[in-house]
């Protein structure tokens, strides 16, 4: 579905991605994780074109992205980032519409979806009306997640989603979200630095260090079979793979 | 309808007559209103044209460049003047030399009025009997005086300095005077000989005795009309009318005509016309204090007229500023380097002198009047305007711009949607102080002849009257305010409501 052949970013003398080669798997989540200036958004970024790499490509379904299609092949990818990303000056419908209705959907067809993804993301449709700076941060991520979802595309891409959350709201919401990413049976790539939430979320896990590729596997492959010392480090630092933290 | 109206109003007087229109010019103090409007009444009662007076042409260069454009047809002039000045000659020429030099511009200088207007030194009446003082070379034998000069004069180089070498005057070191003050001090006896002007209208009041210049170190500024040499056969009449002007206003007179405007307050239209109805002299007439209550004159016959052309000049500029400003403040935020290069551009037009930006803009155009200066005002007001685009954009959080991009929506479609909705508060506050500022700049617009409040405040400082200066200022500055209150609540209306402050003391 997605591969990333080769690709690599330098700013200046600093080296952000070192060349890499990732292929995602279709209709499963995989999580990008590593500590902070690591690469791991910097490969986000890329897969939606906000970056542009110095070396390699980026493959989408069959097609390599280019300046000339990246706009037809971002409405293939739901995008969302830490609080939404939502624009103020709109309410969180017309955030949520605004794709579509520049693409002159049907109104019928945009008010379906809408109540549709209201419903699935639990947001009452009062909500909808208000601007971003009247809901809570909660619901304004929710609404974001509305507005990636709109055109229905086969990839979400989330940067750091729900780090900026109450640990609550971030429990719920992770609930629901792997239920929904089962339940639509998207390619899933998400960037944390928490390897709890990577652990909930990831069917696939990629750690990633000073801009190259650690370790790709599943969780148990990574507790089991640690490619490198600063594997089991990361994961020991965050508790992960205790039974009494995750029963 | 409402604005067809306003335009019939505003072009009404440029209608109505059938008659061809013969532009006179005057620059900016109270001799040169008088002769501009003597000129204007004498063209009229000749009946052959429609004489308009712009009066109060912002300085030399530009009624020069207004009458080498061929927007004003006559002003009146002193030799002097169109020696130095305008010819850049480096000694003084007699009219006929004057006549040679003008020709290839297409220019005359002709009809001399009958006075000069010069530098003089002036002592008071019984002070210069009493010492037998009549000449400048008379002052010689009295070294005790104690002189207060002009800083203009001093500072000359054909002034004080040259005056004492070519005199041989031993005086102390003078002071340095301004010369509105130096009149008081020389009636307190504080001091005893000042430099004036010729037709100094305060030289009756003060009964000042004006010393004759025996050496002749003053170059002549005889007061003449110049004007194209196209005037005389388009005009026959009028001209013939003009002619007759030559030798009628001697010295006494011209002083006469200044005080009635600069002492007794009366409008220079009156004195003009005083001076046609009675050419011997103006008797008692001048007795009786003719200046009006600060309400009449705020409140004048002109003030909707003034009104109206003041907002044409703002917003007419205005929204040419908009309509530039915001696409190049667009462009400027595309990339730091382009930002650099059109917001200095941009900052360096802030500087240019009104006055030289005037009379580049005339000599561009090749007219005086709206045209020129509601350019002018265009370009002061790009500034705030592009730079608050570019800001307004620059400053969007990265986080919303990438968002934009990454849901796939093209640039167009980006800015539209997205980055200038977000950047509408600062592009908003932009052509708010835009705006503002213009009300205030659109006063110099009196200096080339497109009226507005400058007009009044113009007037007002060149014949030395408080009044009207403030009958001008004071609907300029409420119409700022006004115009800064329009803004807040149109800001209130267009901002989109996501980004509206709360509780704002302007919510419906």
């Amino acid at each position: 579905m997605i591969a990333l052949e080769n690709v690599s970013k330098t700013y200046g003398a600093h080296i952000a991605l070192s060349p890499t080669t990732l292929a995602v798997a279709q209709g499963r989540t995989t999580v990008l994780i590593g500590p902070s200036g690591c690469g791991k958004s910097t490969l986000l970024r890329m897969i939606v074109g906000l970056v542009r790499p110095d070396a390699g490509r980026v493959v989408i379904g069959d097609e390599a992205l280019r300046a000339d299609n990246v706009e037809r092949l971002r409405h293939r990818i739901g995008y969302v980032i830490q609080e939404g990303g939502l624009f103020p000056h709109l309410s969180a419908e017309d955030n949520v519409a605004l794709l579509a209705r520049f693409l002159r959907r049907e109104p019928v067809w945009i008010a379906e979806r809408l109540r549709v993804l209201a419903d699935l993301m639990r947001i009452p449709a009062a909500l909808l009306a208000r601007f971003p700076r009247d809901l809570s941060g909660g619901q304004r991520q929710r609404v974001g997640i509305m507005r990636a979802l709109m055109l229905d595309p086969p990839v979400l891409l989330f940067d750091e989603p729900l780090s900026a959350l109450d640990p609550v709201t971030r429990f719920e919401l992770q609930d629901e979200l792997k239920r929904i990413f089962a339940g639509l049976a998207k390619t899933v790539v998400l960037v944390t630095h928490d390897m709890n939430e990577a652990a909930h979320f990831g069917d696939v896990i990629v750690m990633m260090r000073d801009g190259l590729l650690v370790q790709q596997g599943t969780l148990r492959d990574l507790l089991d079979r640690p490619a490198a010392p600063y594997v089991r480090d990361f994961m020991r630092a965050q508790r992960v793979g205790m039974p009494e933290q995750h029963g | 309808m409402m604005q067809l109206r306003l335009l019939i109003l505003l072009l009404a007087p440029a209608l109505c007559s059938a008659q061809p229109a013969l532009n006179v010019g005057s620059k900016r103090f109270t001799e040169s209103y008088i002769l501009g409007e003597i000129i204007t009444q004498t063209v009229n009662a000749a009946g052959e044209a429609r004489a308009v007076h712009q009066q109060g042409l912002g300085n030399t260069g530009i009624v020069f460049a207004a009458l080498k454009s061929g927007a004003i047809d006559v002003y009146p002039e002193y030799t002097g003047t169109i020696a130095f000045e305008l010819l850049q000659r480096k000694s003084p020429a007699s009219l006929d030399e004057l006549k040679r030099e003008l020709a290839p511009h297409g220019l005359g200088v002709a009809v001399p009025l009958g006075f000069g207007n010069t530098y003089a030194l002036a002592m008071r009446e019984e002070r210069a009997a009493a010492l037998g003082v009549r000449t400048i070379s008379d002052l010689a034998r009295h070294s005790a005086l104690k002189p207060g000069i002009s800083q203009e004069f001093l500072n000359r180089k054909d002034g004080w300095g040259a005056l004492s070498r070519a005199y041989r005057l031993s005086f102390a070191a003078p002071r340095g005077l301004d010369h509105g003050l130096a009149y008081e001090a020389l009636a307190a006896g504080q001091i005893d000989l000042i430099d004036i002007y010729t037709t100094d209208a305060k030289i009756g009041k003060y009964r000042l005795r004006v010393l004759a210049d025996d050496r002749h170190f003053f170059p002549d500024y005889e007061a003449v009309l110049l004007y194209r040499l196209d005037l005389p056969q388009r005009f026959p009449q009028s001209w013939a009318a003009l002619q007759k002007l030559e030798g009628r206003i001697p010295a006494q007179r011209m002083i006469e005509l200044n005080a009635l405007v600069e002492i007794s307050g009366a409008p220079f239209i009156v004195a003009a016309r005083h001076f046609l109805a009675t050419p011997g002299g103006l008797a008692g007439a001048v007795a009786e204090d003719s200046r009006k209550s600060f309400a009449a004159v705020l409140f004048g016959a002109d003030l909707g007229r003034l009104t109206l052309q003041h907002l044409l000049l703002v917003f007419s500029s205005l929204a040419m500023s908009v309509a530039a400003g915001i696409p190049l403040g667009i462009l400027a935020a595309r990339s730091p380097r382009s930002g650099y290069w059109i917001v200095s551009a941009v900052g360096m037009l802030q500087t240019i002198p009104s006055l030289a930006l005037l009379a580049f803009l005339i000599a561009l155009l090749g007219t005086i009047g709206t045209a020129p200066a509601i350019l002018a005002l265009f370009f002061y007001a790009l500034l705030p305007i592009v730079r608050n685009t570019h800001s307004g954009l620059v400053d969007i959080a990265a986080p919303l711009r990438e968002s934009a991009q990454a849901l796939g929506l093209p640039e167009a479609a980006r800015l539209r949607l997205i980055e200038l909705p977000l950047a509408m508060r600062s592009i908003l506050a932009g052509i708010k102080t835009s705006a503002v500022i213009n009300v205030g700049t659109a006063t110099i617009a009196a200096f080339i002849g497109a009226g507005g409040y400058g007009e009044r405040i113009v007037a007002g400082l060149a014949v030395n009257d408080n009044t009207l200066l403030l009958a001008g200022a004071i609907p300029a500055a409420a119409l700022a305010l006004l115009i800064q209150w329009a803004f807040d609540v149109l800001e209130h209306r267009v901002l989109p409501e996501g980004l509206r402050e709360k509780n704002s003391g302007l919510a419906q």
